[in-house]
């Protein structure tokens, strides 16, 4: 099943509260799977410096001195900010190639969860209301984000094979479906070139449009060609820097519901997900139609 | 009137409640409130009552329906009015998928629009929907009425059997085996009184008949040894 939730911000003054409101809406969808989750956060932009959340299933010792490490290999200040499994580096934005490579060097273990401006991935596996709580994801605030709860079908119930997916700076995806030509695109994607970490059809599905946005797509003509060249069952939402997209298969057994306000727009796999937005009563509400995207941009 | 808060009780107390009204129950009416989206409200129900759900509800709302009228003031998730037998459920806003799937018998009235596979494998329901339908509607549909007052998504009808199906605006394509079929009294009549018990204006002559035109290799009685 999964279960998917998202909230794309228009007015301001709910920014503060996004962390909380997409926890509750991520922990109603708890019963549409409950082996793992993860949440993709938009947060604030510092000029002139980039974030990298990483993982470490030992950060006891893998997060205490890495940022001096990390500052010392590469010549410029570097902080961290640890929680729980994950941790971000704040690092100046001119030296993050030369970050990356350093870190994987200094700690060849670590896994790389996202990187860009805003965004922050925390996933883990486990219940919603677990995760979220080890990461105090209710205190976040933020411009947009996107929550996901798995149930496993095409690959292990790992940290890594839970969503989202980011195989872009400041892209990321979650999915509910199962995509059944992943081998074969996985092949071509990482003959153009495209990194792939996981065996997981998901990431696949990222892959694919990062790989048509470094071609020179929108997020919504990537989103357009992922209905001819993606096989399979899916719902993806999808967030970049500054958008929030939804895609479904011309099938459409994957359930999706959409509701705007004048404050938000907000997805869930059930309605049961946005009871608690405010203003949901006077909110339109609809059902996202079959191989049609929508895309929103601040 | 009776009153069930869904915030102050769980939904198996509420439908056991329900499945305790015997035919001849003199608690008729019944007001369910804060359903919130909730699955499998009022389900299974078998007497002549009528309940009113004040809000959205999520899957399976008043699937096997016998007797019982149901509204829902809302919109309702995928599988409504699932296996309906007999009785009245109407939606004055959107359903989801598999609207009214494999009912038996009795009225489904959606008052907004369905979307997929409305009607699919329909056994002699009738459903009626104010708005317009998403693909592969009455999909294998055996026997019943489905009247559409807007358009109907790709793929209608396909591989249908006995079922009617009626459209007033355009059908975006017709299943395998599914043609436009001529207008005759009988149906008019039909539709006009399908048309009048679901509170819809449409005129019956602005429709369009479709059926099954038998073509299809299990229509084909040299194939019946197949089976």
């Amino acid at each position: 099943m999964c279960g998917i939730v998202g909230l794309f911000l228009k007015d301001k003054t709910l920014e503060p509260h996004l962390g909380e409101m997409l926890t509750e809406m991520l922990v109603t969808m708890t019963d549409r799977g409950p082996d793992s989750a993860g949440i993709a956060i938009y947060g604030n932009e510092v000029n002139t410096q980039k974030k990298l959340t990483v993982q470490s299933d030992n950060g006891t010792e893998d997060f205490v001195t890495l940022a001096a490490d990390l500052s010392a290999a590469i010549g410029v200040d570097v902080s961290l900010n640890r929680k729980d499994t994950h941790a971000v580096l704040h690092i100046p934005s001119n030296s993050i190639d030369t970050a990356r490579s350093a870190l994987r060097e200094l700690r060849p273990e670590l896994r790389v969860m996202s990187a860009g401006d805003t965004i922050e991935i925390y996933k883990e596996v486990g219940l919603p209301s677990d995760v979220a709580a080890r990461f105090d994801v209710r205190k976040m605030s933020g411009t947009h984000g996107i929550g996901h709860t798995r149930m496993a079908t095409e690959s292990a119930v790992t940290t890594m094979g839970a969503h989202p997916f980011s195989t872009g700076p400041d892209q990321c995806l979650v999915h509910n479906g199962s995509l059944s030509n992943h081998n074969s695109l996985r092949r071509e994607l990482r003959r153009e070139g495209i990194h792939i970490e996981t065996e997981n059809d998901t990431e696949v599905g990222a892959a694919y449009l990062t790989w048509k946005m470094q071609q020179g797509s929108t997020l919504g003509e990537a989103l357009d060609s992922s209905l001819e060249d993606l096989d399979g069952f899916f719902t993806f939402v999808v967030g970049t820097k500054d958008g929030f997209g939804v895609v479904r298969d011309p099938i459409a057994c994957k359930p999706a519901v959409m509701a705007e306000t004048d404050q938000y727009v907000a997805f869930g796999s059930e309605y049961r997900a946005l009871v608690n937005l405010p203003g949901i009563d006077q909110a339109r509400v609809w059902e996202p139609e079959p191989a049609t995207v929508y895309f929103w941009n601040h | 009137m009776q009153t069930f808060d869904l915030e102050q009780n769980d939904l198996r107390t509420l439908n056991a409640t329900l499945h305790a009204q015997k035919t001849n129950t003199n608690q008729t009416a019944w007001n369910i409130i804060n359903p919130r989206g909730s699955h499998a409200i009022a389900v299974g129900l078998d007497a002549p009552i009528e309940v009113t759900v004040n809000g959205s509800t999520g899957y399976y709302c008043a699937g096997m329906n016998q007797q019982a009228t149901v509204n829902v003031k809302g919109s309702v998730g995928p599988g409504v009015a699932e296996n309906m037998m007999s009785g009245t459920v109407i939606i004055d806003g959107d359903a989801s998928q598999y609207a009214g799937a494999t009912g038996h018998g009795g009225l489904l009235v959606i008052k907004g629009n369905a979307s997929s596979r409305c009607g699919i494998s329909m056994k002699g329901i009738d459903i009626v929907v104010h708005g317009n339908i998403g693909h592969m509607s009455a999909f294998m549909a055996q026997s019943g009425t489905l009247v559409v007052c807007g358009d109907a998504g790709e793929a209608l009808g396909d591989s249908l059997y006995e079922a009617q199906l009626f459209v007033r605006g355009s059908v975006k394509s017709l299943g395998a085996d599914c043609i436009e079929k001529e207008m005759r009294p009988e149906h008019l009549a039909h539709l006009t009184e399908l048309l009048t018990q679901a509170g819809s204006d449409a005129k019956p002559e602005e429709f369009t008949r479709y059926g099954s035109a038998r073509q299809l290799y299990n229509f084909d009685v040299d194939n019946a040894g197949a089976y």
